[in-house]
């Protein structure tokens, strides 16, 4: 079965890495790719690493961007606009917005489904 | 003006010295209102640029401008690699095929490069970002092609200091709101280099 994929996009790879293992303790078929830090891991985000991570989580059924601050945010857009993907940005908080995508893409909802329920939770 | 490719390199040379022998600065600015990150960044953005476009043959003024585009958004970590990486793609679109530019058409361009910047950073004048520079030089260079060079380096350096004076409400700095009162924008900093630099390719009249 494929799912919808998420990204965890953050200025620090830590903050990511932390909330990939927060979320995989629960759902653990859901492809969850995250792109944190800068090309040479320093604190920042980088629009090659998250076009890679869009990539890596896409299993055909579209893929949700979660960002935490400033230039994330626009990194995120600019690699949605160049995406050939079906990705959306979701403007949510960074751990409780993943958290609840990650549960809602296991019980197999669709990319659409899953945004419409982010836009009404937050 | 005219700017030809060469100019064009020329711009974007001149721009990196100034960003590399300020970059301490730049710096000092951004460790004021925000994370520290402008001045490696942007020194990091502009040399990795030159690196690339002194490489390379190019027909087309727009073809260096895409390069740098391209440069920024993928070498700089902060939120000014998307913005001026949008702002260099949106000129490379607008002057496409072209050489040398002609005023109107490197005009229209920055222009367009400026909505691209308020776009992507959602940002208007008077909100202490790279806008506030950027406005005010691209509107005074439509106004007529007799423009001086000091002209354009008076108006972004005004336009600048002028930064000192506004409330940060977008990026890092919006965090500390009126406790960004007193600073200079980096990125209105970075962006004053920018027209600095253009302004010195424009005095030598396209024979930079
Ligand atoms: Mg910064």
């Amino acid at each position: 079965m494929n799912f919808v994929g998420i990204v965890l996009i953050s200025h620090s790879s830590k903050i990511v890495e932390g909330i990939k293992e927060l979320i995989r303790q629960v759902i653990t078929d859901v492809p969850i790719e995250i792109a944190g830090g800068t090309e040479n891991n320093e604190i920042g985000t980088s629009i090659d690493k998250i076009a890679k991570a869009i990539q890596d989580a896409d299993q055909g059924k579209g893929v949700l961007l979660f960002y935490d601050i400033g230039s994330a945010k626009m990194n995120a857009e600019m690699a949605v606009e160049l995406a050939e993907t079906d990705v959306k940005l979701v403007d949510a908080p960074l751990v409780e917005g993943a958290y609840m995508a990650a549960v809602e893409s296991g019980m197999g909802k669709s990319l659409g489904e899953i945004y419409k329920a982010m836009k009404e939770e937050f | 003006m005219e700017l030809t490719v060469q100019d064009s390199i020329y711009w974007i040379k001149f721009a990196n010295e100034r960003i590399q022998s300020e970059k301490e600065y730049l710096t000092s600015l951004d460790q004021a209102i925000g994370d520290s990150d402008h001045g490696i960044n942007m020194a990091r953005g502009f040399q990795q640029s030159v690196n690339k476009i002194s490489d390379g043959s190019y027909v087309h003024v727009s073809d260096v401008f895409k390069d740098v585009a391209m440069t920024m958004m993928s070498k700089v970590g902060g939120a000014s690699g998307p913005l001026y990486g949008t702002a260099f793609l949106r000129l490379s679109s607008a002057v496409k095929e072209k050489n040398p530019l002609d005023h109107k058409v490197f005009v229209e361009g920055l222009e367009d490069a400026l909505n691209g910047i308020k776009q992507r950073g959602k940002a208007n004048k008077g909100e202490k970002t790279m806008v506030d520079v950027w406005e005010p030089v691209v509107t005074l260079l439509n106004k007529n092609n007799e423009v001086t060079a000091e002209e354009i380096v008076n108006t972004a350096k005004e336009a600048m200091e002028h930064t000192k004076k506004l409330v940060a409400t977008k990026g890092r700095a919006s965090y500390f709101k009126e406790k960004s009162i007193g600073h200079i924008d980096p990125g209105s900093a970075s962006s004053f280099y920018l027209f600095e630099s253009l302004a010195k390719v424009w005095k030598s009249g396209g024979q930079a």
